[in-house]
Parts: structure tokens; C-alpha cells; sequence
């Protein structure tokens, strides 16, 4: 690795001699500042420019450039002025006569920049992949060495009167760096220059190796999906696949030295991830494949969320893991309106610290029946649409989803996706769970309630209309004689009036109605019978019933002379227990009756 | 005396007392449905919901398998993950059952477009199945003693801890939704028994064939309802019901059995299906003559008995004859061996040593039957009792199917499963008959009390609504039966019912009153210890998943998760076609969890190949790195319970890698690795343990942790503590040292003069002893 890109250098540097300048035009850079923060797994570089137009031509466009192997690396890029605050455009520009080995961005100027004017420009990049781990494999006792390759000399297409480059490195151990002239170790900072007056595309390698703690930890794939519901909460889901991307573990991993002395066995690995998520965050958890990981700890606060994950293992260089993280938002946090339409204001990172993206996928998943969909963001990303079916959706969710590689920290920006939405769309799902269980209901009412047989002239549906008819009748058969039953009760309850009170005549009276009862009911009885006898399916029962109305006539029989001979008995004054004696042996009778009848009605019923 | 009512109202009220028992019983059913589903979620509560153990993990497996290419790829899988190099064929190797239902809910759920995962569902399968299970059980009794009893069956089968054991959420295994298709084929042959409907017949069957996908206990079925068919044959109960219930079943049940493709032939071939094709040929004999009884005169009928009987002999013999010769011509006698360790308990620990190795697979001790069943085991022989008065069909074969069960039990801890419907359904006719009894004297008493009539006089008694009442009764009461605070409410609601019940059963069954009431909550409370123990069983006997362990300490909950860090870090560390191998625990987490190719797995179909592992971690380093080298093994993952004092680790599984291992190769002897009968691994432990794979994988390193070498579980120091691997080399342990993953080094570079030396040789051993000697890397 360190012998191309030494060999890139160089061939860079010839392609730079041999190179022509008319493309670019003649500004000079009066003063540059560069500071380079290598104290995380990514180069942040700093720059301040000081470009003065010396010619006659007024000038629009500043140009950038840096080596292709920084350039390819480069994640994040922003031009400022100092005076007035503003920033300015970037983009990637590919001007002729240009070699392979350079890449160049050009930055439009807010003003044309004509004869004698200056403009002082802050410009921050971010690289990722430039700290290159050296050796690239280390055992689990080493240090972790990486090693930064840079110019001393600000590489641009102008002519820079003075410049100066200040490298910060972590706190730690430095193996080595180019010493150049004017090089200077202040503690953990290393300076270079100032240089003055270097023509056009200047270029002096330097190289500086040193020790880095910080956490190599890169997402190959992050995939972030906010989905919005108007019922209150933002779902945040992400799912990380997570690589150690600092020197690789060479040999033996050993829990025991790992626990026993994590400093320095293990000192290269990292056991955690910070994540700082938005306020008042919910229903946070943290899984992956396999199940619910138990290691993490959450703070939160009314500014913030830090949530604290310890991946199921340490990862050690070139280790790799996956995890999902979830969490609900509040709704009111993040969705606000503005003319006519409703817009999503999130951020478009992922929420880890110290984090490199390899690819972001962010997918937006917004209401069902949610239109006029747009997107705007502080950067430029690869934009698509997909729908996405969830919950009991008919026509889908619209999903925003935007790509971007290479996203840092920097990236952290709010995006919005704009959408308009009326709230009746959230009225249809309650309202499709209502119908569809008003329809299972009326289905099962009507289910019982009509005839489904197919043939209504089948013998079985005929024989079942009949046992329908056979069973009513049973019914009413057995009500009347229930009503005989209460009839005789009271009579009975006539005659024990009758040896309380003494008075004949009502109990006559008793009977005579009684009488006249039990006739009607016997009336009633006969047609009954007639209909049972002549229904062939019934022929089984009206036997049965045949046999109850017996035993009921019997009964009626037994009581009535019961009776007689009880209102005779105290007609003729005889005494008590004369008349207990002659009814003992038709009382005896009637209780048998009485039992053989309730055998009876106990097997109809069954029926 | 009760005021004499109009006869109309009379009538409604009966109607209306049949619907509201009606209703009654659906909400009852509901809420036991909900009451079997939610107490297998404790698992999940105090846990997550992640599947359970090992076989649930394959399920799971397959099912994504199923959920994700569909069908028909899932009868032609063959699965190179597994079995390496042999591979396993997986869709006609597994009971599909499980999975094709549980891969069909995902499906109609994800088509109704309600995303839930593969996993959730598959979580979720096995309680869903069990309120199933407890409906099905509420009709098998319903059939046998009527509602009430059905209802008490129901509500003690929803918490039964034996079927919890098998069923909370996560237990994804196939006894989940195969106890629920169990009762239901019991039920619907019940049904047709007693309709003799054909239709009921063809469900029969098709039950059956879901029960035979579901799970390879299916041959209780096929053995417990011929032995039926046969008792009732023999006591003079044949009927045309009979026939009908029991032929079609056979018929297409075998034929759809048949299309099983893990059962295939054996459906006819196999001498546990034997037993219905018997009775099959039985019962159109006796259909046969009853037919012939009925178109003959007694005498010509007598002739023709003698005639048919001498005939049959002959026909019977060579028919017995030729199976006798079939089944003595396979080479277990047609019996496979889990089958034959169920009729002879010993002859698994005889001769296989894998049967034996597990431990759902010995008999259960006494402890087990309290803890599994509880009070059901008193309440059973009541049970019984009540079914012989009368004895029916039905009533009959629920006393065949709990003495068959109860022997089965006694075989295998694991068939505790099939008696504990048994023990519900019978502890529900026991307790719903003691209710019964109990309500109804003390109604009788108050009825008459209230009245004011002694008892020679009851007759009077106003004679309303006799037997409906008592059919919603029981339902009531059942109600009652469970919460015990409306315990206090039924005795004071039969004042208002008078007495119903005919007088001659009564006068029987009448008891004291207060002996009633201190019976009845004698019960309640009988029941309300049920409850406690069931609850207590589901959330701390039942429900840890055995994939995270929790410890209570005095700084809170402690997890252990390094079964899942370290497949974890074998899923995204190695590479995808690695071969894991470990001990054949492991196999299916391996694969489900890890994705990674392994040696053996849960299925244990081969045994050479067990044994091969087995031989390589009782073997000596280099040996072992030959066998493993040979098997294109790149990891080993052994699990080691030493510094946290977790019980079931390889150490303690040792004594079976070793018989497993001996019984193919013989130069593996179990006597070179025991001190006094014990597999020691302190410092009376044999050389020859404390130099093979297992010893030193367990124990690298471990002197270095407390300096001693203390390991918690044998509760000793280890016999030898200081040593170097020479052949492997330790790639991941898990936070609690549980797991840990070895990788095998690299052979060797020849070196070029030596290799020519060598040549000279013949005897590889030789070879390899000698290098290793003068190796300078060792």
C-alpha cells in the first residue's frame, strides 16, 4: 500500500512538471493556513485562503485540487467566506489537459473577484481511508500504528505566496515523520513551514507515522429507515453492519489477556459505540439477527439521548458485526407544516459518533395517500422512490430513499422531505378494521340464521323439517302437562287448606276450576298426540309420549279420588287420621306416578 | 311451594337458560384461550422473544428456508450446511407439520400485509397452538362427559406445566402444535364413534395426516385406536358407528400418511403401523358377521360360525405368518430403535448410545410426575372412576388412552407430553362429576329448606325446566371452579333454582350439607394450588430460552449471552463455507444462528459420523487435528461451564462423546479415561483425559485466570494446568469464557530432505511422530 501510493507521488509530480497551466487563471494565494486533526480514524482538514486577484481579468471560479488518492477519499467538502458568512457552491469540475492523477473541484466565488480584490475562503474537507494502518496486521499486543501521507506544500494551480501546514496528532507515541526544512514537533502538533512564494503545483511529500486509539469503526452498509405516522411517533430503525477498518488481528484472540490486561492487550479493539440521539427518544432497542443484545446503557436528559452499546464481542481489526438499533420519536419534534404542505425536518446521519458511513441508505417511509412529494438537502444524494407495504395498506407507502457514500459526521445535517397529506387518509385503516369485523359478525348472523340447504326437497331436509315440527310439538306437549303437574299441585295445595282452614266450599271451588282446567288441557293434548303418531320420524318417541299422557290421565284419576275421599272425609267429619288412613295407600300411588311422569318428562327433554 | 307460572314463559326460559349457557360456554372458551396463550408469554416477558433450545432453532431454519423460496424448493432442499460432507435432504427427512404451518400463518399474514417477521411468528406458534390444543380438548370431553366436564378438561390442559414445557413462546418445536392435532384426531374419531357420520370420518383422516406431519409420535395414534376398536370389539360393542369411525381412517389415513415423504412406505412397512392393519382385517370379519347374522336364521347362522371360523384360522395364520416373516427379515425387527425403547426401557441404554445420551429420552423419576402434572395425578384415578359409570365408547377410550400414556410416561420423560392431555381430560371428568355431585346436594338441601317441606313431601316441589337447567349449571360452575372469589357465590345461587334433578338419582347422591360445601372448597382450593403451581412452573421452571442464562446477584440481573457473542462472531468473522465442529448439541444453533457449515447436528441420523467427533475429542491433539484435518474442519467450538459454573458443558457431555466414540472405534476405551469408575479431570484424572482435544480445548489457559485452575462446576482444580496447543489455536472466547472457538492450524511445511528421508517409510505414524519431534515450531 505504502509502496504505490509512494509511486503515485512520484508520478504525480511528473505529470505536475510537465504540465502546462493555461486552464487555470492566474489568482494568487497570499496566505494559506492548513491544519490537519488526525486525532479520529478520519483527516479533517482546515484550510484558510487568502486569493488575490493580481491580473486583469476578473475571476468567478476558484479552483480546488488535491491528489487523486486524497481526492477519492474525500467525504466532505464545504467552502465558506469569512465575511459576509456564506456558503458557497461546490462542485466537481474535470477541465482539460488535466491528468488523471489530480482531482478538481471549483468553487464559485459569491462575487467576481476583478483586479486587486482579495477574498479570504474557509474550506473544510473531510477524508476518510487516509490514515493507512502500518503494519496492517498486528497482534492483539501491539500498538495500533497508522501512517498519514500528505504534502508540505498546499497543492494548488496558484501561485501561493506564504503558506503553513499544521498536522494535530493524538496524544500518543509518533514512530516517525519527514523532516523537512522548517519542521517542528510541538508535543502531540507538528508544523511545517511557513514556505513562501511556490509556484503552481508545488508538491512535497511528507509521511507521518504515529499511533492512533481511535476507533477505526466503519458502517459498510448503514441503512436507516424513518418512517413517519401521523398517529404520533417517528420510527427510526437502523441497521448497521459495522467493520473495524484499523490494522487486522493477526493470531490468537485471548479473553484471558483481553480481560486480564486490556490495556495494552486489546488496546487496538474497541467495545463501544456512542450514540447520540434526538430528545425525548422511546422505545430504544438494540438487536441484531439472533436476538436482543443485552449490553447497552442509555442517559437521557432534556438536550439529548446518549445511548451506550457494546457490540455482542470487542472488534479487533478487520472483525465485523451487525446490529439494528430502533427508537420512536415524538411526531411534533420533526414534522411542521409550511404552505399547504407538511415537511419532515430530520437528520440525515446516522446518529453514532466517531462513525464513517462507507454507504447511507436513508429511506423515508411516509404515510399512505401522502402526494406531491419532494426532497431537499444541504448536499447532493442519489435520490429514488419506492413504496413500501406495511400495516394493512392498500395502495402502499411512498419511500423517499436517498444514497450517499462516504458519509461522516459533517453529513449530519437536517434534510426535509416535503409531502402533502389530508387527515381523512388516517381514518381509512380503524375504518377497514370496523367493516371487516362488521361484516365477519352480519356473515355468522345470517350464517345461523338462513337455510343454506341446497336441495330443499332432499329426504334428509324434508326429515329435517319434520323433526323440526316433531320437536316443537314435543315442546308444547310437555308444557301442557307441566301445566297439569301445577294444576294437581294445586289441588293438593286445596286440600292442605282444606285441613288448616276446614272450609269445604272453596276447596270444592278448587276443584271444580281445577276440573274444567285439566279438561281444556287434555282437549288441547289430543291433536297434539294425533300429529306424534302419524309423523313417521317421531315414531320412536310417541310412544314415550303416549305412555306420559297415560301415567298423567292415571294421576289426574288417583288425585281426583284422592280428593273426594278427603272433601267426603270432612264432609262426614271423620277425623284425621281415619282419613290420612284410607288415602295412604293412593297417596303412595300418586308419589310413584308423580316420579314415573318426571322420569318421563326428563327423557323428552333430552330429546 | 313456587308460585305457579304460565306455561308459555316457561318454555322461553328454557330456551333462554340453553342460550345463555351457550354464550356462556364460547366466552369461557375464549378466555381460556387467552389464558393458554398468555401464560406461555413469561418467556417472553422476562426474557425476549428469541427461539428456544436446539431443535426450535432447525425449525426456525426451515421455516425462513420455506418463507423465503417457497414450497416446492422446500421438498427438494438438500442441505449442504449440515452433516458435512454428507449433507442431509432436508425436506424428506423433517416432519413438516411445524413448519408448513407456521410458514403458512407468514404467509397469510404478510399477504393481508401485516409485516411480521419469520421469527415472531415463528415465536408465537407454539402458544397459539395451545389454546387450539385446549379447545380441542374442551370437544374431546365434551364428547365423552358433556360441557361442564369439557370445560374443567379445557381450562386444566390451557396450564398444564407438562405441555407449558413445550409450548411457551419460543418452543418452537414440532410437540407445539402436535398435541393440539393429537387431541383433535382423538376428538373427531370420538365425534364419528358417536355420530358414525362419514364425515366426521374424512376429517378424521385428515387430521390424522396433519398429526402425521406434525410429529413421529403419530404412531400413538395409529396404535391407540385399533387397541380401542379392538376392546370394543371384544366387550360386544361393535357397531356400524364403529366401523365407520375406524375403516375410512385407515384407509386414507394410511394413503395420506403415505405422501409424508419422511414416512413414505414405512406407513406400510413398519411393524408400529401393523397393529391397524390387524385390526382392519378384524373388524371387516366382524362387520362380516354381524352382516350375516342378520340375513341368516340362528341355526344356519350357528353353521355358518364354524364354517367362517375354520377358515379364518387358516387365513389369520398365513397372514400372521407372512408378517412374522417380514418383520424378522429387517434388521431391527421393523421396529426403529426409538419405538423399541419404548416397549423395552432398556434397551436404548443396551445399545444405542445416542438414544440414551439424551435426557428427555430416560424415565422420569416421581418428582417429575408432581412437578409436570401437579394435583391431576390424585385427580386421575377419580376420573376413571367416572367414566366406567357408564361406560361408553367414548368414555372407554379415554380410560385406554390414559392407561397407555400413563405406561408411555413411564418409559420416556418426554412422552410426559401425551399423558398430560390425558391426565387433564380425566381430571376434568373427575372434577366436573365431584362438582356435580357437591352443587346438586346442596341445592337439594336449600331448595328444600327454603320451601319448608320435609323431604317425603319434595315431590310438590315446583317441577320447572328439570335437565337444561342442570346443563347450564355445569357451566356455571366451572366458571366458579376457577376464580375462587365466585366460589362463595354458588352456594347461595341454588336457593333460587329449586331442585331439579330427578329424585330417585338424588336420594343417591345427596350429601350432608356442610360435608358439600367443605368438599366443594376443599376443591376450589385444590384447584387454586393448580393455579399457583402452573403459574410458578411457566414463569421460573419453564420459560429460560437455555440460549441466555440470567443469574441474580447482588448488583442485579446478571445475562450470560455468549452462546449468541460467539455465534455471532463465527457468522460475521469467518468465512461463509467454514466447517464448525463441535459436539452435535450445537449443531443446529450453528447453523441457524452462525450459518456455518457443521459436522453433526440435533438430528443424529448417523451415528459413525457422531462417533467420528466424538473419537476426535477424545483423541490426543495431533490425532484429533488428522481426523478434524481429514473432515476439512476449520474451527472447533467446545463449551466449557468452569469459570461460571454452568453444569451442562462438554466436559460433563464427555462420558457420551467417549461411548459414542468407543462404540465404532474401538481404540477409544472408556476405561482409559475413568479413575474409579468417574471421569475425573482433577489430578487423579488418567493420562489419557487429560491429554485428549476436549481436556485441553476446555482447559487452555484456564490456570491463568485465579492461578489455580478452580473449576466450578466439578467443583476441583484441574488435574493438569499448565500446557501449550500445538495444533490449534484459540480464535474467540466468549465474555464468560462459555464458548470456545479453536481454529486448526495450518499443516505444516515439509521440509524438503526430510520429506525424501521419508519416503524410505512406509508407516505414516512413524512419520508423523517423528517430525513432530523435531520440529522446531513445537
Amino acid at each position: 500500500m505504502k509502496q504505490s501510493s509512494v509511486v503515485d507521488l512520484l508520478l504525480l509530480l511528473l505529470t505536475i512538471a510537465v504540465l502546462a497551466t493555461p486552464a487555470f487563471s492566474d489568482l494568487v494565494l497570499s496566505k494559506v493556513e492548513r491544519r490537519i486533526d488526525v486525532t479520529s480514524q478520519f483527516a479533517r482538514v482546515t484550510k484558510t485562503l487568502k486569493v488575490v486577484n493580481p491580473g486583469s481579468e476578473s475571476v468567478s471560479e476558484f479552483m480546488l485540487i488535491f491528489p487523486k488518492f486524497l481526492g477519492n477519499n474525500l467525504a466532505y467538502l464545504s467552502v465558506k467566506t469569512k465575511r459576509p458568512v456564506a456558503n458557497l457552491s461546490v462542485k466537481k469540475a474535470d477541465p482539460k489537459g488535466i491528468p488523471d492523477s489530480i482531482s478538481v473541484y471549483s468553487v464559485g466565488l459569491p462575487k467576481t473577484l476583478s483586479k486587486g480584490d482579495t477574498l479570504t475562503l474557509e474550506v473544510v474537507a473531510t477524508f476518510t481511508n487516509v490514515l493507512q494502518p502500518f503494519p496492517e496486521k498486528i497482534t492483539q499486543g501491539e500498538i495500533h500504528l497508522v501512517m498519514l501521507q500528505e504534502s508540505s506544500q498546499y497543492l494548488s494551480p496558484y501561485t501561493v505566496e506564504s503558506q503553513s501546514l499544521s498536522i494535530k496528532l493524538p496524544n500518543a507515541r509518533i514512530e516517525s515523520y519527514s523532516k523537512l526544512e522548517n519542521t517542528k514537533l510541538q508535543g502531540s502538533e507538528l508544523k511545517y513551514g511557513p514556505y513562501k512564494n511556490l509556484s503552481p503545483f508545488s508538491y512535497s511529500p511528507i509521511v507521518v507515522h504515529f499511533e492512533s486509539k481511535a476507533a477505526f469503526s466503519v458502517a459498510e452498509k448503514l441503512v436507516r429507515e424513518i418512517e413517519v405516522s401521523h398517529w404520533g411517533n417517528v420510527q427510526v430503525t437502523e441497521h448497521y453492519n459495522v467493520v473495524h477498518r484499523g490494522a487486522q488481528l493477526k493470531g490468537e484472540f485471548s479473553r484471558l489477556d483481553f480481560q486480564a490486561r486490556p490495556n495494552p492487550r486489546g488496546a487496538s479493539a474497541f467495545r463501544h459505540l456512542l450514540a447520540r440521539l434526538p430528545p425525548r427518544a422511546h422505545s430504544i432497542y438494540y438487536r441484531d439477527d439472533i436476538g436482543n443484545i443485552s449490553t447497552s446503557e442509555m442517559q437521557s436528559d432534556s438536550k439529548k439521548t446518549e445511548l451506550l452499546i457494546e457490540p455482542r464481542f470487542p472488534l479487533f481489526g478487520g472483525w465485523k458485526t451487525f446490529f439494528t438499533i430502533g427508537y420512536g420519536l415524538p411526531l411534533s419534534d420533526f414534522l411542521f407544516a409550511s404552505e399547504g404542505k407538511r415537511f419532515v425536518n430530520i437528520s440525515f446521519g446516522s446518529p453514532m459518533i466517531d462513525l464513517v458511513t462507507e454507504k447511507l441508505i436513508v429511506q423515508v417511509v411516509l404515510p399512505e395517500g401522502s402526494k406531491d412529494i419532494s426532497v431537499t438537502t444541504p448536499f447532493a444524494v442519489k435520490q429514488s422512490r419506492e413504496i413500501k407495504y406495511s400495516h394493512l395498506d392498500i395502495a402502499g407507502r411512498p419511500v423517499v430513499v436517498l444514497e450517499k457514500d462516504n458519509v461522516v459526521l459533517d453529513h449530519n445535517q437536517h434534510i426535509q422531505v416535503y409531502y402533502k397529506f389530508s387527515n381523512i387518509n388516517l381514518l381509512s385503516e380503524p375504518l377497514m378494521l370496523i367493516s371487516g369485523f362488521f361484516v365477519l359478525f352480519i356473515t355468522c348472523i345470517i350464517y345461523t340464521r338462513a337455510d343454506f340447504s341446497i336441495s330443499k326437497s332432499s329426504p334428509t331436509y324434508l326429515a329435517k323439517l319434520q323433526w323440526d315440527e316433531v320437536l316443537a310439538t314435543l315442546q308444547e306437549v310437555q308444557s301442557i302437562i307441566q301445566k297439569c303437574l301445577a294444576a294437581h299441585d294445586k289441588l293438593e295445595a286445596s286440600l292442605r287448606d282444606l285441613s288448616r282452614t276446614g272450609d269445604i266450599q272453596t276447596c270444592k271451588a278448587a276443584r271444580k276450576s281445577t276440573d274444567s282446567l285439566l279438561k281444556d288441557l287434555s282437549k288441547e293434548l289430543k291433536p297434539l298426540q294425533g300429529f306424534l303418531q302419524s309423523s313417521p320420524s317421531a315414531s320412536h318417541i310417541s310412544p314415550k309420549v303416549e305412555e306420559l299422557v297415560v301415567k298423567e290421565k292415571e294421576l289426574q284419576e288417583k288425585l281426583m279420588a284422592k280428593h273426594t275421599t278427603v272433601v267426603e272425609g270432612y264432609e262426614k267429619k271423620s277425623s284425621g287420621r281415619d282419613i290420612e288412613n284410607r288415602i295412604a295407600s293412593q297417596q303412595q300411588k300418586i308419589i310413584a306416578l308423580r316420579q314415573e311422569i318426571e322420569d318421563l318428562l326428563e327423557f323428552i327433554d333430552e330429546i | 311451594m313456587a308460585a305457579l307460572e304460565s306455561p308459555q314463559p316457561a318454555a322461553t326460559t328454557t330456551a333462554m337458560r340453553h342460550a345463555f349457557g351457550n354464550v356462556l360456554s364460547v366466552l369461557i372458551l375464549v378466555l381460556i384461550g387467552v389464558l393458554a396463550f398468555s401464560i406461555r408469554l413469561f418467556s417472553v416477558i422476562k426474557y425476549e422473544s428469541v427461539i428456544h433450545e436446539f431443535d426450535p432453532y432447525f425449525n426456525y431454519r426451515v421455516t425462513q428456508f420455506l418463507s423465503k423460496n417457497g414450497i416446492y424448493e422446500f421438498w427438494n432442499w438438500f442441505d449442504d450446511r449440515t452433516w458435512y460432507p454428507l449433507g442431509r435432504v432436508i425436506g424428506g427427512t423433517v416432519y413438516p407439520g411445524l413448519t408448513l404451518t407456521a410458514g403458512t400463518i407468514w404467509w397469510v399474514l404478510n399477504s393481508l400485509n401485516i409485516p411480521l417477521s419469520v421469527e415472531t411468528v415463528c415465536v408465537f406458534t407454539a402458544p397459539v397452538f395451545s389454546a387450539f390444543a385446549s379447545w380441542a380438548t374442551y370437544l374431546l370431553t365434551k364428547e365423552v362427559k358433556g360441557s361442564g366436564a369439557g370445560l374443567a378438561a379445557a381450562v386444566l390442559l390451557a396450564m398444564v406445566p407438562s405441555y407449558i414445557s413445550r409450548s411457551v413462546a419460543g418452543s418452537y418445536d414440532n410437540e407445539a402444535v402436535a398435541i393440539f392435532a393429537l387431541i383433535f384426531t382423538f376428538y373427531l374419531y370420538i365425534k364419528t364413534l358417536n355420530t358414525g357420520s362419514l364425515f366426521y370420518a374424512t376429517l378424521n383422516a385428515l387430521a390424522y395426516f396433519y398429526m402425521v406431519c406434525s410429529w413421529g409420535g403419530y404412531t400413538f395414534i395409529i396404535n391407540l385406536i385399533p387397541m380401542h376398536v379392538l376392546l370394543c370389539i371384544v366387550t360386544g360393542r361393535y357397531s356400524p358407528r364403529l366401523y365407520i369411525a375406524y375403516a375410512p381412517l385407515v384407509v386414507l389415513g394410511t394413503l395420506l400418511a403415505a405422501l409424508v415423504p419422511v414416512v413414505g412406505f414405512n406407513a406400510v412397512l413398519t411393524s408400529e403401523h401393523f397393529a391397524s392393519f390387524l385390526v382392519f382385517i378384524i373388524i371387516h370379519v366382524v362387520a362380516l358377521v354381524y352382516y350375516i347374522k342378520g340375513i341368516l336364521t340362528p341355526k344356519m347362522f350357528k353353521v355358518a360360525v364354524t364354517l367362517v371360523v375354520s377358515i379364518g384360522m387358516v387365513v389369520c395364520f398365513i397372514v400372521v405368518a407372512i408378517l412374522v416373516a417380514l418383520v424378522a427379515s429387517s434388521p431391527t425387527g421393523g421396529w426403529s430403535g426409538r419405538s423399541l425403547s419404548l416397549l423395552d426401557p432398556t434397551y436404548a441404554s443396551k445399545y444405542i448410545p445416542i438414544i440414551a445420551s439424551v435426557s428427555e429420552h430416560q424415565p422420569p423419576t416421581w418428582p417429575s410426575y408432581f412437578m409436570d402434572i401437579n394435583v391431576l395425578a390424585f385427580l386421575v384415578p377419580a376420573g376413571i372412576i367416572a367414566c366406567f359409570s357408564p361406560l361408553s365408547d367414548s368414555s372407554s377410550f379415554v380410560v385406554l388412552y390414559i392407561v397407555m400414556s400413563v405406561y408411555f410416561s413411564g418409559v420416556m420423560v418426554r412422552l410426559m407430553l401425551v399423558l398430560a392431555p390425558a391426565a387433564c381430560i380425566m381430571s376434568g371428568i373427575a372434577l366436573s362429576q365431584a362438582f356435580d355431585v357437591f352443587t346438586g346436594s346442596i341445592k337439594y338441601q336449600l331448595g328444600g329448606s327454603s320451601n319448608s317441606t320435609d323431604n317425603a313431601e319434595d315431590t310438590n316441589n315446583a317441577p320447572k325446566d328439570d335437565a337444561s337447567a342442570g346443563k347450564t349449571d355445569k357451566g356455571e360452575e366451572i366458571v366458579k371452579e376457577r376464580s375462587s372469589k365466585k366460589g362463595k357465590k354458588k352456594e347461595r345461587e341454588p336457593a333460587d333454582k329449586p331442585s331439579v334433578k330427578s329424585k330417585a338419582k338424588k336420594k343417591a347422591l345427596v350429601l350432608p350439607l356442610e360435608t358439600s360445601i367443605v368438599a366443594l372448597l376443599l376443591l376450589i382450593m385444590l384447584g387454586a394450588f393448580y393455579v399457583i403451581h402452573c403459574v410458578w412452573a411457566a414463569a421460573e421452571a419453564y420459560s429460560a430460552p437455555s440460549i441466555v442464562l440470567t443469574s441474580q446477584s447482588r448488583d442485579g440481573l446478571h445475562v450470560f449471552d455468549d452462546f449468541r457473542e460467539s455465534y455471532a462472531w463465527l457468522s460475521h468473522n469467518t468465512d461463509v463455507d467454514d466447517k464448525v465442529a463441535s459436539w452435535w448439541d450445537y449443531g443446529y444453533q450453528t447453523t441457524a444462528m452462525a450459518n456455518r457449515t457443521v459436522i453433526v447436528d440435533n438430528n443424529t441420523w448417523n451415528n459413525t459420523h457422531i462417533a467420528t467427533v466424538g473419537t476426535a475429542m477424545s483423541s490426543p491433539e495431533k490425532a484429533a487435528w488428522e481426523i478434524f484435518n481429514s473432515l476439512d474442519v476449520k474451527y472447533v467450538l467446545v463449551v466449557f461451564g468452569g469459570l461460571i459454573g454452568y453444569p451442562s458443558d462438554d466436559i460433563n457431555k464427555f462420558l457420551w462423546m467417549v461411548r459414542i466414540g468407543g462404540g465404532v472405534f474401538p481404540h477409544i476405551k472408556e476405561a482409559d479415561y475413568l479413575r474409579d469408575g468417574q471421569y475425573r479431570i482433577d489430578s487423579e484424572a488418567t493420562p489419557t483425559m487429560l491429554n485428549c482435544l476436549m481436556y485441553k480445548l476446555s482447559y487452555y489457559r484456564f490456570v491463568e485466570t485465579d492461578g489455580k485452575g478452580y473449576d466450578r462446576v466439578r467443583r476441583t482444580e484441574i488435574g493438569k494446568k499448565h500446557f501449550k496447543l500445538t495444533h490449534f489455536e484459540e480464535v474467540f472466547t466468549s465474555h464468560h469464557w462459555m464458548v470456545r472457538i479453536y481454529k486448526l492450524k495450518p499443516a505444516r511445511n515439509r521440509i524438503r530432505g526430510r520429506a525424501k528421508k521419508l519416503k524410505s517409510k512406509t508407516t505414516s505414524s512413524g512419520w508423523s511422530s517423528k517430525s513432530e519431534k523435531k520440529n522446531p515450531w513445537v
